[in-house]
Order: structure tokens, then C-alpha cells, then sequence
């Protein structure tokens, strides 16, 4: 019994000196936006404040970067998410050898670090775009940017639909074929729908990854600058509590993402629970074992330790 | 243009490769259906033109230019192509000896900016671990459901304040007038503030810390697939608690650790904005020393020599992690 004890007061000890050190400095930080001091200080608090959002909201290069990183994240979003579909497709119809050869080349930007893939892809352009005669329209910042991001996003988006697209059967499909429908109808009513669920991830996946980039981005992105190059050279130069009250505005909307997912995601488990009891209950009252047919699909009463969507959200992001 | 050449022809060679293992392959007679009888010509072209674009241009192609740059001089424009366009190790020369001209000395700041690259990754990859295996474990095995909704929650929260942002919390914290000293101070612990960004101490803590949910996650989800019982029936047997985490644990979730180290030492490496916030002496990190040949000496073939360096590091860490754990390149990336 004893043992237990000193058990549990051990791995609470550590979960608190773990929690501090993850939300710590970013407490620090959220503090020191709301403090007085021209320079970002915890203590002491010699005055609330609210100057500093002030600043940031009419901080013009602040509000260029932002600007940029959104549309950079847009055209990531609609290169990188068709493009990871189109690899996780072909995945599934090559065999053997030359699958794992192509999925070596599709993965290995996963494991590239973020400036190498960043250097190649401006040296690449610089001279071949003057090659092709398109300098003026291809070798510009954000449109390498894009080139450079999708290169690695692209697979992240091609392991998550990939995941979901393991999980499929392609009896389905061929069902519908046998049915008179054309491929691309079998592609657009059957496929699709199937891996919406994962498109959507991969595509927020993909908008969150390339908004936050900056290894990639600070090699490509030339004379432009995205909201993470203006952040690096501001803080290069000094502190500003104005970045604090940035980094307090991402945290605060993280935060509020995360339970909204949170309350959704409860509500859809006690929404399943209920249809789970109801069915059930059904099927005690016509007494006819064989209708499996009356339980929904997916219970999702224990989704949480089944489903893969930690995991999207989590893979590599701060490259 | 002889670079693109070389390229162009590059990249022919892999393609031809895919294309014979896929030859290859009908021959052995897998399935009946060829790939546009299959999906379509409109999706099938589609198909095709979408990872060609994405596999040979954005992937294959500046690869293999950047490679191919490294081994040539730095050249005004004019010259590319001319007369002194010629391969040369002048770049990697430049790594070990400092200037071409002189083979006497090593140039030390790079190579031990190298190394200590390479070494403390390693290092804080294993401490990286170190700290998240218990909390991977709890989440995945003996925390209730309603207490693994909590520890996710906190977990999702530092996960989109990028890099820099959490570079710039710990100047807050570490810095000259900064939080800990003050704390210090006011306990009357220390007599002059400590330089804790000199020293480093504000570097590693930020490159530790930026990468802790890139390890937890992949312990997480591997660990999770474990039986509970399995666990149970060794402690059953009598195991004690380090045996079961060492020879039942460990080896059901070495995927997971794998993948885990891999993006872990990948990441840290290759990390620019810590280093470039918290770094105490200027050229203590690789990837500033890369940065300054691009943008600060503009000398591309050498920044691309560089860059294929730290790569290289990178595919050798990738090469012993799978050695060591016998698994296969598809078993750590998925």
C-alpha cells in the first residue's frame, strides 16, 4: 500500500514539474503583455495595460507578414492537400518494389530538415526558372515559398489521408463500377465522401504547418516576408511586449480551438452513446439476433484512445 | 545551364528506375488492370500529374541541383557556364581547412559548430525522451479517459506558438533582468543576475522544449496499441516495474520511439530560429553558419555545401536509428 502511494506522489510530481515547464513560459509570456515596462517583464507588475495590443493592431509590418502568411497558407492549402491525395492514391495501386522506392521519395522531405529543403528549392529556381524564361513569375518569394512548403507538407497531407484511405474498401468501389457508374462518378460519390473527414484535416494541418514555418520560409521567401520572418527579426533585435501580446493572442485562440473540439467531440460521444443504447434497446424488443444492421457503424464511446486525430494534429509541424 | 543538364538528366535516371520496377512488376502479372483502365484517363492523368509535379520538381529536382551546386565555385552570372563553371571540393574544403589556398589549419569554428550540433541534438533527443516517456506512457496506459482529455488539452495548447515566439518566452524568462533572475533576487539566492542566454542554458532549454510534443506523440500512439493485460501478466510474473517498461513496453513501442528520435534529431538540428534568438556566441549552431553563407557572404555553391552536410548528418542519424531498431523506413514514418 505504501508503495502505491509514493507511487502516485511521484507521477504527480512529475506531471506538475512537467506542466510547468510546457505552460510556463508561455504564462510568462502572457503576463508580460498585460505589464507596463516598454521592455517585456514579469515582474513586477508595475501597471496593467492593455498598450501593447494597441500597438500590434496598427503595426503595418506586422499586418504585411500576417497578410502574406495567410495567402501563402491558402495556396499551400490548394496545391499540397490535392497533390498529398493524388500520392496516397498511388500508393495503394503500386506493389512491392517500387513501392517502397516511391515511398521512400515521397517521405524523405518528412525527414529533411527545414533549411535544406528551403536552400534547394531557391537554388533550383533561381536558375531554372531563367531557363523556362519565366524569372519574373517564378522566382518571387511566395510563390517559392509555396513550392518549398507544399514539397513537405504535401506528405504530411499524404500520411493522413493515407491512414484513412488503408481503412477503405475497394469493394465498394468496384461495386459501384458494376453498377454502371463511371470512374470518375465512382471517384467523386464513393472515394471522396469516404476520405472527406481526413481532407479536412489535412488541409487545416496543411494551413496551420505552413502559417507557422519558418526554417523553409526565411530561405525562399527572398525580399517578401511572412508574419514569422517579421517575428524573427524583431525579436533578433531586441524585446518587445508587443510580440507578447501576439504570442497571447495565438495562445488565447489555440486554447479556444482546442475546446471547441473538445465540447464537439463530447457531445458527438454522448450523441453515439445515446444512438448505441437506443439500437440496442431495439434490437432486445424485436428479439432478432441477426440484425446487426440497427448498430451504428462507429461507436465512438472510446474514440478518443482509437482515433487517429491526435496524431494528424501532432505530426511534425515546427519545421 | 550545364547544372540543369546534369539535373535534367537526374532526374530521367530516377524516373526510368520507377518505371522499370513498375514494368517489372506487370510482368510478374499483380493485377489484370493497367492504371488508366483502372482510374480513369481523366483522374488518371490527374493522378499522374500531380505526383510527377509534386515528385520531381518540388522534390527530386532542386535536390539534385543543390547537390550538384555544392560541388561548383561561386561565380558571377556572367561566368555561369563559362570556362571556370568546373567542379571543385573548394566548398567542402572550405569546411575542414577555412580558405581554399591554405591546407594548414583546421577551420575550427565550423567543425565544432558541427559537431556540437550533431552531439548536443543527439544528447537532448535522449533527454527528450527521457521526459516524455512516462507522460506517453501514463496518457496511453494508466490515465482514466476523462484525465487523458485534461493532459491532451494542456498538451494542444503550446503546440501552434511557433518557434520564435517560444524562443522570445524564454528571453523573458532566462535574460539579464529576466524572470528567474528576478526570482532569484528576490530569495536573495544570487548576488549578481547569472547570464543564462551566455551560457546557453536558454538555447537548449528552448531546443528541448520546441520538440517535446513531436516526441510524445508517436510514444503516445504506439504505446497505446499495447495490451493493457500484457502489461498486467508481467506484473503478474513478478516483473519489476523498470523489466516491464525495458522488455515489454519499450520493444511493442520501438516504432513509435523511432519515429519519435528521428523527428526529434531532425528538428533540432536543423532548428534557425532558437539558435538565432538564444544562441549565445554567434557561430555556436550550424544552421546560422549556413544561413550567413546565403544571405550575409551571398556565396550559394558554398551555402549548398552546407546544407548537403547537414543532410547528410540527418540521413546518417535516420540509417543507425533503423539499424538499431531493425525496423524499416515505413514502420517509423506512419
Amino acid at each position: 500500500m505504501k508503495s502505491a502511494m509514493l507511487n502516485r506522489f511521484i507521477v504527480a510530481v512529475y506531471m506538475v514539474s512537467f506542466f510547468t515547464f510546457l505552460l510556463g513560459p508561455l504564462a510568462v509570456m502572457v503576463v508580460s503583455a498585460f505589464n507596463t515596462p516598454a521592455y517585456p517583464q514579469v515582474w513586477p507588475i508595475e501597471g496593467l495595460t492593455l498598450e501593447w495590443f494597441q500597438r500590434l493592431a496598427s503595426d503595418a509590418e506586422i499586418l504585411e507578414g500576417l497578410r502574406t502568411s495567410v495567402i501563402i497558407g491558402i495556396f499551400v492549402v490548394l496545391v499540397s492537400v490535392p497533390v498529398g491525395l493524388a500520392g496516397a492514391i498511388c500508393m495503394t495501386q503500386i506493389f512491392r518494389s517500387a513501392r517502397s522506392f516511391y515511398y521512400f521519395v515521397v517521405v524523405a522531405p518528412v525527414l529533411t530538415p527545414g533549411i535544406v529543403i528551403g536552400i534547394s528549392t531557391v537554388v533550383f529556381w533561381r536558375d531554372f526558372s531563367g531557363l523556362a524564361g519565366l524569372r519574373g513569375l517564378m522566382y518571387d518569394g511566395i510563390v517559392l515559398t509555396v513550392l518549398g512548403q507544399s514539397s513537405f507538407i504535401s506528405s504530411y497531407c499524404m500520411l493522413i489521408i493515407m491512414a484513412r484511405l488503408q481503412r477503405f474498401e475497394s469493394a465498394q468501389e468496384e461495386a459501384a463500377l458494376d453498377l454502371g457508374a463511371s470512374f470518375p462518378q465512382a471517384f467523386r460519390h464513393i472515394l471522396l465522401p469516404f476520405l472527406r473527414p481526413a481532407i479536412l484535416s489535412a488541409a487545416v494541418l496543411a494551413f496551420l504547418t505552413s502559417f507557422e514555418n519558418y526554417n523553409t520560409t526565411t530561405f525562399s521567401i527572398l525580399a517578401d516576408k511572412t508574419l514569422t520572418t517579421v517575428l524573427a527579426g524583431r525579436v533578433r533585435l531586441g524585446s518587445s511586449p508587443v510580440i507578447s501580446a501576439l504570442a497571447t493572442i495565438i495562445v488565447v485562440l489555440t486554447l479556444v480551438a482546442a475546446l471547441v473540439y473538445e465540447l464537439f467531440k463530447r457531445r458527438e460521444d454522448r450523441r453515439n452513446a445515446r444512438r448505441k443504447k437506443t439500437a440496442m434497446a431495439a434490437e432486445d424488443a424485436e428479439l432478432t439476433p441477426g440484425s446487426p444492421r440497427l448498430v451504428p457503424e462507429s461507436t465512438n464511446t472510446t474514440s478518443l484512445r482509437s482515433s487517429p486525430s491526435p496524431r494528424n494534429a501532432i505530426h511534425v509541424s515546427s519545421r | 545551364m550545364k547544372g540543369l543538364s546534369i539535373t535534367f538528366a537526374a532526374t530521367l535516371i530516377v524516373v526510368a528506375i520507377f518505371l522499370l520496377l513498375m514494368m517489372f512488376e506487370r510482368k510478374k502479372g499483380e493485377r489484370g488492370m493497367s492504371f488508366f483502365e483502372r482510374n480513369g484517363v481523366l483522374i488518371g492523368t490527374y493522378l499522374i500529374l500531380a505526383v510527377g509535379f509534386w515528385t520531381i520538381v518540388t522534390i527530386i529536382m532542386p535536390m539534385v541541383f543543390m547537390v550538384d551546386l555544392s560541388f561548383r565555385p561561386k561565380l558571377a552570372p556572367s561566368q555561369v557556364g563559362g570556362p571556370l563553371d568546373e567542379y571543385t571540393l573548394k566548398n567542402y574544403r572550405y569546411f575542414l581547412f577555412g580558405s581554399s589556398t591554405s591546407a594548414e589549419s583546421w577551420n575550427t569554428i565550423h567543425i565544432r559548430a558541427f559537431f556540437v550540433t550533431i552531439v548536443a541534438s543527439i544528447i537532448l533527443t535522449l533527454v527528450n525522451f527521457a521526459i516524455c516517456y512516462p507522460i506517453a506512457y501514463y496518457m496511453a496506459q494508466a490515465a482514466t479517459l476523462k484525465k487523458l482529455r485534461i493532459v491532451l488539452l494542456l498538451l494542444i495548447i503550446p503546440y501552434w506558438v511557433n518557434d520564435i515566439l517560444r524562443a522570445f518566452a524564454f528571453r523573458i524568462l532566462l535574460s539579464e533582468n529576466g524572470f528567474v533572475n528576478s526570482v532569484l533576487d528576490l530569495m536573495g539566492l544570487a548576488g549578481a543576475p547569472f547570464d543564462f542566454l551566455g551560457a546557453n542554458v536558454g538555447l537548449y532549454m528552448a531546443l528541448c522544449y520546441s520538440h517535446l510534443l513531436i516526441m510524445i506523440f508517436p510514444l503516445y500512439n504506439a504505446i497505446e496499441s499495447q495490451d493493457h493485460n500484457q502489461i498486467e501478466a508481467a506484473r503478474d510474473l513478478g516483473a519489476p516495474w523498470w523489466h516491464i517498461h525495458l522488455f515489454v513496453v519499450m520493444p511493442h513501442a520501438k516504432p513509435g520511439i523511432a519515429s519519435g528520435m528521428t523527428l526529434c534529431f531532425m528538428l533540432t538540428a536543423g532548428a534557425v530560429a532558437t539558435p538565432m534568438v538564444l544562441g549565445g556566441p554567434r557561430s555556436l549552431w550550424f544552421t546560422p553558419i549556413v544561413y550567413d553563407r546565403f544571405y550575409q557572404l551571398f556565396d550559394w555553391p558554398q551555402g549548398a555545401a552546407y546544407a548537403f552536410i547537414l543532410l547528410l548528418a540527418c540521413i546518417v542519424f535516420v540509417l543507425t536509428v533503423l539499424k538499431i531498431s531493425g525496423l524499416k523506413l515505413g514502420e517509423i514514418t506512419r
